[in-house]
């Protein structure tokens, strides 16, 4: 489930409000958005994708929350790890080579 | 009982020649196609065109086959006994054609197709997150207005019985809205009763139920026993990773019978006996490398949990998908994915895929060429339809009814509502081994709690999308019980203990509909009992 909005990272553009399928996300006039329907998430890690700031931390628990806290977030570097492994932070996603992708195939 | 338009509380008034409900592959195919006809379109999602959906957040293989007589001959019969040769051969064949087409079209809109050795492009597979955000920028260069956020609450009809539009919600502002059109498609996906199986919690059914009040029929709803793999906890349904799984009890010991493909009877009786099920992914360095390049978001909740799937054993669950990855949907009449209703289409998961797929479906490929194709279809059927409406002087009646009238009874309980369906739909015994005394218990107390919402009164402007998904998800359990019940032996992925095996002469489609008498009649197939099939 969607746990944490990093307050030091967030730039207030309120995407996540925007993008998020099930509505969980609330704007704050002149602040950055809350996790208003945090039992809504069903932890598909759009707004993970879609937040420019990777800003957002969505839990790998669908089921119940893990208290994960921010600064244990920049320790292990997870902020941003998912739209990193999609392919849409700068850098894009590297192909490997054709011949260890084809092992998949047939 | 007849209730005009006329009263209600509406803050935006729009008309559109075509209403599209729903913003996945299928919707976005329907309002680029209809807007591509001169049709003026509007597109209304529940959640976020782009994001929402059982496809935006996953990769998906794609029934992306040549037009080579023999690769496509190959592609039809190789699922054709598997879904109980209730496929039709005539829609196999436009399906391929038309995805053929579409998905070369994304090839050209710039989609990020993965290369092969030779330089050309693998076509076959789509990344969720770049196609969506990609069909939401067509649709929007297409000129259609989208309506985020606007779960539509009921449908619109005119005096014939015509649906004429719908009624919705604007969630983020607490108002609703009104679209008047000449014609509908419905496109709102499968129901997958609130399972987190990715992306799947938008899809509570709400598409059946609209198109039922109206009169629409349904078919294949026994085709609805899908469940997907997922880590322990996890959404992420990537099943046919599990291919390469070993499956353990907690000890290490393997569980007799137990695959992904073929052996899911034996998980599923492992998980309701309330043993775990441990999975190890058994590949070698270079699968690895490839299956992370593949699917990413398959290892990134791994990752974030400590867990290396291909050494250690990970416990592993079942997460229900029902009709988004089983076959049953609204019927459809014609090539133009009309519904029985005039003005009425059906696309994607909302509608039947049994035309495809019969009774069973398993990975992706077939239902993403299927929501491409039938989106397109029926934007095209429902511009074409809506160009006989302009202009049309209608006054416009109220189709919704449970829920959402005034009643003498209290209002409906819309979380207590959802807990007691999802009480009875999820457990494997009831959904995925089926029995005709559990169908009957079940049926039941489904039955009960419909007479009971019958005379509600109307929800509140907050309790209203829940009330009508939690009646929605009701709905589309009848329908998938009452169709289960009528047939009496085991086919596709529909499995009776009490008829485990196939009888030829139920080699037919089940129709269902009604809401407050659910009801199911037998169909014939349209497709050869017997011969091989030829593109």
């Amino acid at each position: 489930m969607i746990e944490v909005i990093s307050a030091a990272r967030c730039t207030g553009c309120n995407i996540c409000v925007q993008v998020c399928p099930t509505n969980v996300f609330a704007a704050v006039k002149g602040g950055i958005p809350v996790i208003a329907r945090q039992d809504d998430c069903q932890t598909c890690y759009m707004c993970e994708v879609w937040c420019p700031d990777d800003a957002l931390y969505v839990a790998p628990n669908a089921d119940g929350t893990e208290g994960i806290t921010e600064p244990e977030l920049e320790a292990q570097g997870r902020f941003g790890s998912y739209r990193r492994s999609v392919g849409w932070a700068k850098g894009g996603r590297v192909a490997p080579a054709p011949q260890i992708m084809s092992r998949l195939r047939g | 009982m007849t209730s005009t338009a006329d009263n209600l509380q509406v803050a935006t008034r729009l008309d559109a020649d075509v209403l599209v409900i729903g913003g996945g592959p299928a919707g976005t195919w329907a309002a680029i196609t209809a807007a591509a006809q001169g049709a003026k379109v509007i597109l209304a999602d529940k959640g976020f065109c782009g994001t929402s959906g059982a496809t935006a957040p996953s990769g998906t293989g794609v029934w992306y086959v040549p037009p080579d007589p023999g690769l496509r001959a190959k592609a039809m019969n190789s699922r054709w006994d598997m879904g109980g040769r209730l496929a039709d051969p005539v829609w196999m064949r436009r399906v391929l054609d038309q995805t053929y087409s579409n998905v070369n079209l994304l090839s050209e809109w710039g989609h990020p197709f993965p290369q092969a050795a030779d330089g050309t492009q693998i076509r076959t597979s789509l990344d969720g997150p770049d196609y969506m955000r990609l069909m939401r920028k067509r649709v929007k260069a297409a000129g259609v207005r989208i309506l985020d956020h606007s779960p539509v609450l009921e449908l619109l009809r005119d005096g014939s019985g015509a649906v004429a539009g719908a009624v919705g919600l604007r969630r983020q502002r607490g108002d609703l809205w009104q679209v008047q059109a000449g014609a509908v498609v419905i496109a709102t996906g499968g129901c997958a009763f609130l399972s987190k199986a990715l992306g799947c919690n938008v899809l509570t059914g709400d598409g059946y139920l609209m198109a039922a009040e109206l009169g629409a029929e349904l078919s294949g709803m026994e085709f609805s026993s899908a469940y997907a793999m997922a880590m322990e906890h996890g959404s992420v349904t990537k099943t046919r990773f599990y291919d390469w799984a070993e499956f353990t009890y907690a000890d290490g010991s393997p569980i007799p019978g137990a695959a992904s493909k073929g052996g899911r009877t034996a998980i599923a009786r492992t998980l309701s006996a309330g043993k775990g099920v441990f999975a190890r992914l058994n590949a070698d360095a270079e699968t690895q490398i490839a299956m992370r390049h593949a699917q990413p978001n398959f290892f990134v909740p791994l990752d974030r949990s400590g867990i290396n799937p291909f050494t250690d054993r990970f416990p592993v669950t079942l997460r229900l998908e029902a009709t988004v990855r089983g076959t049953g949907g609204l019927r459809l009449l014609d090539e133009s994915c009309a519904t029985s209703v005039p003005g009425l289409y059906a696309a994607g998961d909302a509608a039947t895929r049994e035309l495809i797929c019969g009774a069973f479906t398993g990975g992706g490929s077939h239902n993403a060429a299927w929501a491409m194709s039938s989106g397109a279809w029926a934007g095209s059927g429902a511009a074409q339809f809506a160009r006989g409406q302009r202009g049309r002087a209608a006054q416009l009646y109220r189709a919704g009814g449970v829920g959402i009238r005034e009643g003498k009874g209290a209002r409906i309980d819309a979380a207590g509502l959802t807990h007691a369906v999802r009480e009875i739909v999820l457990p494997y015994e009831n959904t995925y081994q089926r029995h005709g005394a559990r169908l009957e218990a079940s049926l039941s107390t489904l039955d009960g709690l419909w007479a009971s919402a019958r005379s509600a009164d109307e929800a509140s402007r907050d309790e209203a999308l829940r009330t009508r998904e939690g009646l929605a998800m009701l709905a589309t359990a009848r329908w998938m019980y009452r169709s289960a019940l009528a047939r009496t032996e085991s086919r596709g992925m529909h499995k009776r203990e009490d008829f485990p095996q196939a009888d030829e002469a139920q080699r037919h489609h089940i129709i269902s509909g009604g809401l407050d008498e659910v009801w199911t009649t037998p169909a014939p197939v349209a497709g050869p009992a017997l011969e091989v099939l030829a593109a």
